[in-house]
């Protein structure tokens, strides 16, 4: 099977081209049957993404099973994997079988729901495998479409706000991408991503408008691509659309969200800013780290006190992005193996808990945490897993969360002891945060009168939990099969990077690298 | 054999916590228990077996990144056997003794909420965190263990998890460990990019190099040595609840009390101790930080010791008991004599352990009440406990013969502190609050046993009635850890605090006063000399003797060391040899006699530096010296009689008089009050500014302001047209997508 990316792929937008053709009516059969296709249609894919991770020779940096044909309007379709996407795509299609599982009791518009969960599915997957700048672009912007319909017809009360601040909010980010697409077009005078990791772009230093630009052209085009995925990301202090948009988004929305499409921008970083601009990276790095620790310290600091659930594991999320976008502008192989592990994990961990928020939430509809307390008296098996996943969340050894959070801050103490000492704060913040959650809801007397007959999970619910269980103990427990993966790629991609800010001899931001250098 | 005693108990954990159902409560009991009772029965194995040499076991591989390599894996020395036992055995006889306390309990309905799995399961699952962070051979391990037992240790202390009391507890126990966590994270990031490895043959290499490095950290350009000893000693400080991070300990007795024995007492919270001795080859290269470990072990022992004078909750009193011989360990390990820390920490096990399951049964027998204002006169209803109690408070005190090594356990190794305190301060500030803080000691456990034991009934009449001697399940480990209280001192105070050629031979360190006295086998030299494993070829030596048992080729070996031995071998010698179980070993291991004259940091399983000779000095410190502690606990013992027996009226009158200061003690010296208002409310209050106000109105409202000026606008137009606009929307997207896929079947997008 030589075009199996393409398969993965598009997999999913066959369903829903199926379920949009032929599927008629809204009567509760159709809807199970929307149902069923979807589930079975993203588990196939999950089975067919398989073979790639299979396939795929860890041994090797470059792109693999690249397929390159032509396409529209002269433009070419390229599909590759390496060592730094491939990961992704597998998270991708594992999660999202689980996402409809967990959208089983979802009664209105059933068809479309799923449509634009399979839709988002064949997008996302894209964006992960796309090695052309122009198919990169509109599987990223196209992303955007059924998340903001997820949002928009399926959210909460305040959902067409959370909606269009999304939209704009990462939109307006991306039409700085497109520019600098172009300029990188003049410059390359390809769209082809290979040929533009090998392309050293301008750095010579110029001025516009009485501003001194070092390390000119890459560092402005690093800005507009930074624009883009700081937003995405999300960074401080771009964060905000992410709350709203977590809490108006159905559980299966929010699982989606924080799950999948919060690493588009960690790994647009990892494919675009850091390999494609070293110059620029070098001249904005200490700012990111900066940015990256003030965001840890403070959206923990909100998220504890947060009143409702989703916004605090919504804030939390933007601080453990942060340890992300510190581990990958440390550049340091420590660094971005963490960040990419912590991307992963946090896939796992932090749709964990949306759905956990999601369990609650369909038996009492509410988020607000005063509502809940003491689930543990009739909830056993939920307190246990939700204890599980808090304190992967904060980053407990033995579970993926530690290993993420760990490497990303030995990375970057390498670089900066600073960063590394406000950022790591962040493990006393995490565990004040999230224990306190765990405690106003699960903890204490069973003494509210609605939640007297609260039933504990079902085995559909279990079911959903079970591999998420599994992937975040095995993860912690034995992460060499994933790190055997990354590795490769990132040192390839790290080695270029130090030969060409070397080689650029810039004053200055040499100095992170001349102590990694020391410490050999 | 090493990996079942580490595997085990986690074989336990998971059984009884997830497959009681198919055991039965009863089978996951005795599930954990039987797999404990085995691993530590294989640890005394290994104890005795088991030369002084490192041995390294790997298990899997763990975290690879570049230059960072980190494996789950066992590394087995003198320090490791040490904390092997102690681990298991106080953890064995208190998940047996488990049966009895947990046997009935009020904050859970007896027949529908089965708590017994769950709690076994806890506490074996703490076991196995507490044995991965003592058997680690390198920092990520051991970080990996120091957290484990921090969960454990936060699901025991809430294990009641309908008293909000207990829910708070729990929560403060984990944060605060965190904050120490922060500090050792920190030193292990330091040490990473010093050494650029994480393991602890490496760092020991090291070290003199590291502290030859300057490095700078935050504002500082400062040694490495001593930050990097600084950082790890503040994560041993949140695990040994010292000074500032020590707050959550008294705390942490909301849960049940064969937790507070296990945990609170003998293993987790000596993980600090253990920390700083497991890097004593590197701290041996930090004096500024071990003055700072000095000082601040020594203040914390006498704070902990004033503030436990006026505690009426039993458990408090020892548990601030617990946090001031914390102290006394570290202000050994902080003067460099780290086998004497070890060894405090070795005999504490015991009999801390002791009191708290005998404090248990007292509030078992007195149906959980824990005030001591309502006890007394309990020594006629439960005459197990009170013995046992009272072993234990001898122990703790120190009591024994001045001068000679004859004594309850606490009285030998307390005083090897004190000694070494003399030694290593010349007579300064922590000796002095050592021998402070011993007086203190002595006061609050006598206080302690006559407000409980002599005296009249106090308190509710009904239950003072109904007061009784606990099952044989939990007055057995008090029996087994009596022995331990009471001998465990002698019988190892040679190896720990003897000559230095018998405390070098015990922890495996090649001999650097070229003394060259024993035979010993001499293929261990070179594998030890060049700092590597030569653990295979001994292992398989060290078996035997085990195996065979005989107390007779021990003996004739101590009688070989007696010539060397200056002071009180005999004792000891006719101690082990009645043992009857030897250290049979030891001469097995011993090769490195003959080894060059300085050995590498991190040869054995402790250094020493070579101009460290606070050992020897503290063997030759004067008589008053010496005999300070023993004074020290005799005036305690007087006013606690005084106080307690003679004139009951005297401590009411004394707390009106000085009540202030009464209340500043009671009040914990207002440690909690004064970190909520500097910590807990700042950190909310800020919270609450940045999301109001900077999330709010200032990135909102700015970057809305300008770009989400539009919202309303598009919000409106959606809000009025949603399912039709909306759907024409995505139903374009779909003949979009639709055209694509349409495009790569017909047209073939790969080649």
């Amino acid at each position: 099977m030589d075009n199996l990316l393409s398969i993965v792929t598009f997999l999913p937008a066959l369903a829903a081209l199926i379920l949009g053709v032929f599927l008629k009516g809204g009567d509760p059969a159709a809807d199970r049957n929307a149902r069923w296709l979807a589930l079975i249609a993203t588990g196939a894919t999950f089975l067919v993404s398989l073979l790639i991770l299979a396939q795929f020779d860890p041994r090797n940096p470059e792109f693999q099973m690249v397929e390159e044909g032509d396409w529209l309007l002269g433009m070419t379709y390229k599909l590759g994997v390496d060592g730094i996407s491939v990961l992704f795509v597998m998270l991708t299609t594992f999660i999202m079988p689980l996402v409809i599982a967990a959208s089983w009791e979802v009664k209105t518009r059933v068809k479309e729901y799923m449509i634009a969960f399979l839709l988002l599915e064949t997008l996302m997957l894209g964006v992960f495998m796309a090695l052309d700048l122009v198919l990169f672009y509109l599987f990223f912007e196209g992303g955007l479409i059924p998340m903001f319909l997820i949002i928009g017809i399926w959210g909460g009360k305040n959902r067409i706000y959370a909606a269009f601040k999304f939209f704009l909010y990462t939109f307006l980010g991306s039409v700085l991408m497109l520019v600098a697409m172009v300029a990188m077009y003049t410059d390359a005078g390809t769209t082809d991503i290979p040929t533009l990791l090998n392309h050293e772009f301008a750095h010579g230093t110029f001025s516009v408008l009485g501003i001194t630009v070092v390390g000119g052209l890459q560092t402005m085009l690093f800005l507009a691509f930074f624009a883009s995925f700081a937003v995405k990301m999300p960074m401080w202090p771009v964060h905000t659309w992410l709350p709203d948009a977590h809490v108006q988004a159905p559980t299966a929305g929010s699982v989606v969200l924080a799950s999948i499409l919060l690493k588009l921008g960690g790994y647009g970083f990892l494919r675009f800013n850091l390999p494609m601009f070293p110059v620029g990276s070098e001249v904005i790095g200490p700012l990111i780290l900066w940015m990256s620790a003030i965001a840890i310290v403070y959206t923990s600091l909100v998220a504890l006190v947060q009143e409702d659930m989703k916004k605090l594991i919504a804030y939390s999320s933007v601080a453990h992005m942060g340890y992300v976008t510190m581990g990958i502008f440390a550049a340091n192989q420590q660094g971005v193996d963490g960040a990419i592990f912590q991307m992963i994990s946090h896939g796992f961990i932090s749709g964990a808990l949306f759905l956990c928020v999601g369990v609650i939430y369909d038996r009492m509809h509410t988020r607000e945490i005063d509502a809940y307390g003491g689930l543990v008296n009739r909830m056993p098996a939920y307190a246990t897993i939700f204890m599980l996943f808090t304190m992967a969340n904060v980053g407990l050894p033995g579970t993926s969360g530690f290993i993420g959070e760990f490497l990303t801050l030995m990375g970057v103490f390498q670089v900066n002891t600073w960063i590394a000492v406000v950022a790591t704060t962040g493990v006393i913040l995490s565990a004040s945060y999230g224990l306190w959650l765990y405690r106003r809801v699960v903890m204490g007397d069973l003494v509210k009168e609605s939640l007297r007959a609260i039933t504990d999970m079902s085995r559909r619910e279990k079911a959903i939990f079970a591999p998420l269980v599994v992937m975040t103990i095995w993860m912690g427990v034995y992460p060499a099969p994933i790190l055997d993966r990354i590795g490769p790629s990132v040192e390839a991609l790290l080695e270029t990077y130090d030969d060409r800010v070397a080689a650029a001899d810039l004053d200055g931001p040499q100095v992170a690298e001349a102590q990694a250098d020391d410490a050999h | 054999m090493e990996s079942i005693i580490l595997f085990a108990p986690l074989i336990g954990a998971l059984i009884a916590g997830f497959g009681w159902k198919a055991t039965g409560i009863r089978g996951a009991q005795w599930i954990t228990t039987g797999l404990l009772f085995v691993a530590c029965f294989f640890s005394w194995i290994v104890f005795f077996s088991h030369g002084p040499d490192a041995q390294h076991i790997q298990v899997l591989r763990w975290i690879e990144s570049g230059s960072l390599s980190t494996d789950w894996s066992i590394r087995l020395d003198r320090l490791t056997s040490i904390m092997l036992i102690v681990v298991t055995t106080v953890s064995a006889l208190v998940h047996l003794y488990s049966f009895g306390y947990m046997a009935h309990d009020e904050n859970f309905r007896e027949g529908e909420e089965s708590y017994k799995p769950r709690f076994f399961a806890y506490l074996s699952f703490f076991t196995f965190a507490m044995l991965m962070l003592v058997t680690s051979d390198n920092l990520v391990q051991l970080f990996f263990g120091w957290e484990g037992v921090g969960v454990a240790s936060y699901l025991l202390i809430g294990f009641y998890y309908r008293k909000p009391s207990a829910n708070a507890a729990a929560m403060k126990a984990f944060i605060v460990n965190r904050v120490g966590d922060f500090g050792l994270a920190l030193g292990i990031f330091g040490l990473f990019y010093l050494v650029d490895s994480v393991r602890f043959d490496d760092i020991f290499a090291a070290a003199p190099e590291i502290a030859n490095t300057q490095i700078s950290f935050l504002f500082f350009e400062v040694n490495a040595a001593n930050l990097i000893a600084v950082l790890l000693f503040i994560g041993a400080m949140g695990k040994s609840a010292q000074l500032i991070l020590h707050t959550w300990l008294p705390d942490a007795m909301e849960g049940p009390t064969p937790v507070s024995a296990l945990i609170h007492a003998a293993t987790m919270v000596t993980a600090g101790v253990f920390l700083v001795c497991r890097m004593s080859p590197l701290m041996e290269f930090a004096p500024e930080a071990l003055t700072f470990v000095t000082f601040l072990g020594a203040t914390t022992a006498f704070f902990a010791a004033t503030v436990g004078l006026v505690q009426n909750d039993i458990k408090r009193v020892i548990a601030y008991s617990t946090c001031s011989q914390l102290g006394y360990m570290f202000v050994a390990a902080g003067v460099g004599v780290y086998s004497v820390a070890m060894f405090h920490l070795f005999t504490h096990a015991f009999f801390k352990a002791m009191l708290f399951l005998g404090a248990g049964s007292v509030i078992h027998g007195m149906h959980h009440e824990q005030d001591m204002r309502n006890y007394g006169g309990l020594r006629h209803k439960m005459p197990y406990t009170f013995w046992a109690m009272m072993i234990g408070t001898l122990a703790i005190t120190g009591v024994g013969i001045p001068l000679t090594h004859i004594g309850f356990a606490g009285f030998l190794s307390k005083d090897a502190v004190i000694e070494s305190a003399w030694a290593g301060t010349a007579g300064g500030y922590a000796f002095w609050m050592l021998v402070i803080a011993a007086l203190f000691t002595s006061f609050y456990s006598w206080r302690l046993m006559f407000m409980t034991f002599f005296g009249t009934p106090r308190g509710d009449k009904h239950t003072h009635e109904h007061a009784h001697e606990s099952p044989m399940v939990m007055v057995i480990p008090l029996g087994v850890l009596s022995l331990g209280a009471i001998f465990a001192g002698m019988i190892w105070y040679g190896s720990f605090f003897g000559d230095h050629s018998q405390v070098n031979r015990f922890f495996g360190i090649p001999e650097h006063h070229a003394e060259a006295s024993e035979d010993g086998h001499g293929e261990a030299a070179e594998g030890e000399s060049h700092g590597e494993e030569t653990a295979t070829a001994d292992e398989s030596e060290g078996e035997e003797p085990a195996a065979a048992d005989t107390a007779s080729d021990e003996a004739g070996e101590e009688t070989a060391t007696a010539d060397t031995a200056s002071q009180g071998s005999t004792g000891d010698e006719a101690a082990v040899a009645d043992e009857s179980h030897g250290e049979g070993s030891e001469g097995e291991g011993e090769g490195e006699a003959h080894a060059e004259l300085d050995p590498a940091p991190g040869a054995g399983a402790i250094y020493m530096g070579p101009d460290n000779h606070v050992m020897d000095d503290a063997h030759h410190s004067p008589v008053w010296v010496k005999v300070s502690p023993f004074i020290a606990m005799l005036i305690g013992f007087v006013v606690a009689y005084w106080f307690y027996i003679v004139n009951p009226a005297m401590p009411r009158r004394l707390a009106e008089s000085q009540r202030p200061l009464y209340l500043f003690l009671l009040n914990k010296w207002y440690f909690d009050e004064l970190y909520d208002f500097l910590f807990v409310r700042p950190a909310k209050g800020v919270g609450r500014l940045f999301w109001r106000r900077g999330d709010g109105n200032i990135i909102d409202g700015s970057i809305n302001g300008i770009a989400m000026g539009i919202v309303p606008f598009f919000t409106r137009l959606a809000g009025r047209a949603q399912s039709g606009y909306i759907f024409t929307y995505a139903f374009a997207m779909v003949i979009g997508i639709a055209v694509l896929i349409t495009w790569m079947t017909l047209f073939g997008g790969a080649e």
